[in-house]
């Protein structure tokens, strides 16, 4: 209110200003309206609106009014424009990790360091949200794994086993061809989809390189001369040569993907557990169909899986209440915050906020991922949390390397000379 | 005698000293001069200063010209020029040819002329991604209304945008049904305003209806070609809205043009990078595009 009318008091006069006063005075004037801004995703707009709902039953005296944007790369270029132009929400949704570093958040985002509620927060988390010494997000839903979603009912009709080395998993796909289904769903219509076998396969490259993401950040490892990296790009190809992709992957979107899963017609999916969320929220009845997997790699003993943290909520200087934006993040990261996440779209993975527990009947896929994170050494996180180096063409590459257009040596040497941009930009030593 | 004297002078003089200067005082021109200069002028010369720095909206290092560099190093840049001109003369020649037969058509004595002339025009009124989310779901491989009817006549349909080889005619086809509408009403205003005394004289001589065209309404609707070839022609080297709502570039980078190369550097966070490749992209089309202009209106003076 405070913000829109403040032009009015000015252009209209003292006497329009007092009676717009006047009149909200009584009711309105102790309501504080923030905005969000989030992602448009299903599973996303659905867990806002549960936590806004309860934190407003808390806080009578703030109303949060929510935004959608698209996800994406079009959705990274409406934040960065919106906080260069001073246009920014009270608060924001956006990615942690690499992604962060590229908005620039110790000149544009207030920091949270000394907000007592980040004592709630997992360290493991906040180390994706800091930048230069300062933490600037609070998480919003669990730790996601990617990997491989697999159809439970194709699997039990097949009596197949879950692969622990890729040479299973191509086993695997030859029986569930020959019974007619579709072994391995892509979707490249959503370009990014593409990118899950080269990522998913960072557990496996570390496996063999420990120090790859820091040479990778210091322009000395490479993909097109890494064997263990170049392997995810030659996944891709080997099951496209095989012909174990369903016949429209060109054309088919992530929904069509989720669908095709879920209802049994493709029996993998590499994916993050995020979809988890968007199946329940999609195709409910189908939820107990879908199982989870780390992918594999060549050793046997060598099982783990790839993580990825969630998105944080992050105020940017410019907002006008900062105080009632800390009380909602203050909110969501508490108890009662994961609660609603629950309440809203159930659990897919291990909350990183303290005090933060599981519902006993959580989804099979879900129930799939839990092993990993509480074995140790079980778990390692994607490179785009250990480097701030991400090429933005690799999901064309890859649909690239998927679609047999490209090899996968030619592909990831593309992707090495694409990186270099990336860690120009952001101005990184020995580039 | 004095006034015989003084007006011959002043009568002559009043005019040619009104016709040099307006009746409004200069300052009028101020706001038109103020909007232009706010949102033409100072963003054109701002352009031209950022496609010299890296520039992450936030803050801007001068880096000289790395970013032209960079951007003419770009891998998929030539794949993108081949496919810019490739795209712009196909629709240009097509829209031409159909613009010219359907406008021929359409001044001729046809039942239901009017409603004929809207029908082709309609496309032109729908957004243009609409029309591209539209022929994207007719033209799905396996779901689409186009592969599904040639599969009832037994053929099986080519994955029109997903096959890397043809995705970029496929957009092109759809361009030209959607901006064909537009280059005939140019042409059907061209053949309209031929004098009816030249067909006239034609018929007493005998000619049939082929020579008339090529001989009156082809070169007298030369005004009307030049327009659309030059509008469609610059439309098709600039064109970005249809390539990204129907294949964003894709698959790969098999479809990319120009400006879909220029906006996927954009939205990668490459905002100097992408400046540069803006100011590549304006000077290739006026490099293209004026002489292409000088040429045909020279011929026209000629006639």
């Amino acid at each position: 209110m405070t913000r829109s009318n403040f032009p009015a008091v000015l252009l209209g006069g003292t006497a329009v200003g007092l009676l717009a006063l006047g009149a909200g005075a009584a009711s309105a004037q102790d309501t504080v309206n923030l905005t969000l801004l989030i992602d448009n995703s299903a599973d996303t707009v659905a867990l806002t609106e549960q936590l806004v709902a309860d934190f407003e039953a808390r806080n009578p005296n703030i109303d949060i009014e929510i935004e959608t944007r698209p996800g994406g790369g079009e959705g990274d270029n409406i934040v960065k424009t919106r906080l260069a132009t001073g246009q920014m929400t009270d608060i924001f949704l956006y990615n942690s990790g690499s992604l962060l570093q590229a908005l620039a958040p110790s000149q544009t985002l207030v920091p949270l360091t000394d907000q007592p509620f980040l004592d709630r927060v997992l360290d493991s988390f906040e180390s994706t949200v800091t930048s230069g010494g300062d933490v600037y997000g609070v998480p919003v839903q669990t730790a996601m794994g990617g990997g491989i979603l697999y159809n439970r009912d194709i699997y039990e009709e097949l009596d197949l086993e879950i692969p622990m080395t890729w040479d299973a998993f191509m086993a695997n796909n030859a029986t569930i061809a020959e019974a007619g289904y579709v072994p391995v769903i892509q979707t490249y219509r959503d370009t990014w989809t593409s990118q899950l076998f080269v990522l998913a396969d960072f557990y496996n490259v570390l496996a063999e390189e420990p120090d790859f993401a820091e040479r990778y950040t210091a322009n000395e490892a490479k993909y097109a001369t890494s064997d263990a990296a170049l392997e995810g790009f030659r996944h891709l190809a080997e099951v496209h040569e095989a012909g174990y992709m369903n016949e429209d992957f060109g054309a088919a979107t992530y929904d069509d993907g989720l669908r095709m899963l879920s209802t049994g017609e493709g029996a993998h999916y590499p994916m993050l557990t995020f979809a988890i969320a968007a199946i329940e929220a999609t195709y409910p009845e189908n939820l107990d169909s879908v199982g989870f997997f780390a992918q594999p790699g060549s050793d046997p003993e060598i099982n783990g899986l790839t993580t990825w943290m969630p998105a944080a909520l992050y105020v940017p200087k410019t907002t006008s209440h900062p105080e009632e934006a800390m009380a909602f993040l203050d909110f969501v990261a508490s108890v009662d915050g994961c609660n609603a996440i629950t309440e809203a779209v159930g659990a897919t993975g291990p909350y990183l906020v303290e005090g933060c527990d599981l519902p006993s009947d959580v989804p099979a896929a879900t129930a799939d991922m839990l092993p990993y994170f509480e074995e140790d050494g079980r778990t390692a996180p994607a490179l785009e949390f250990l480097s701030p180096v991400k090429g933005p063409t690799l999901e064309q590459l890859t649909v690239e390397v998927g679609s047999g257009i490209r090899s996968p040596e030619d592909a990831a040497a593309l992707y090495d000379q694409d990186v270099e941009r990336q860690a120009q930009q952001l101005g990184l030593e020995g580039w | 005698m004095t006034t015989t004297v003084s007006t011959p002078i002043a009568v002559p003089a009043k005019p040619r000293h009104r016709r040099r200067s307006s009746p409004y005082p200069t300052w009028f021109l101020l706001p038109a001069a103020i909007v232009y200069g706010i949102l033409f002028l100072i963003p054109t010369f701002a352009s031209l200063y950022f496609s010299l720095t890296r520039w992450t909206l936030f803050n801007s290092s001068f880096i000289g010209l790395d970013n032209f560099v960079a951007f003419f190093e770009e891998p998929f840049l030539i794949q993108g020029v081949v496919n810019t001109i490739i795209f712009a003369l196909l629709t240009c020649a097509l829209k031409v040819v159909f613009g010219l037969g359907l406008a021929v058509l359409l001044t001729s004595q046809i039942h239901a002329r009017g409603l004929l002339r809207s029908v082709v025009f309609f496309p032109v009124l729908v957004s243009t991604v609409g029309v591209g989310i539209a022929f994207t779901a007719m033209m799905h491989p396996t779901d689409g209304i186009i592969n599904a009817g040639l599969g009832l006549l037994g053929i099986k349909g080519p994955g029109w945008l997903t096959n890397p080889s043809l995705a970029i005619y496929s957009v092109a086809f759809v361009e030209v049904w959607r901006g064909v509408g537009l280059a005939t009403v140019i042409f059907i205003a061209g053949i309209v305003s031929i004098p009816q005394d030249y067909y006239e004289a034609a018929r007493i001589d005998g000619a049939t209806g082929w020579e008339r065209f090529v001989y009156i309404t082809l070169p007298l609707s030369r005004p009307a070609m030049v327009t659309v070839v030059i509008l469609s022609f610059i439309h098709g080297l600039r064109n970005f809205e249809l390539v990204w709502a129907m294949t964003r570039g894709g698959p790969g980078f098999a479809s990319d043009v120009l400006a879909s190369v220029i906006y996927k550097q954009y939205q990668a966070g490459f905002y100097g990078l992408s400046t540069a490749g803006n100011v590549v992209l304006f000077v290739l089309i006026a490099a293209m595009a004026v002489p292409l202009y000088l040429y045909l209106n020279r011929k026209e003076g000629h006639q």
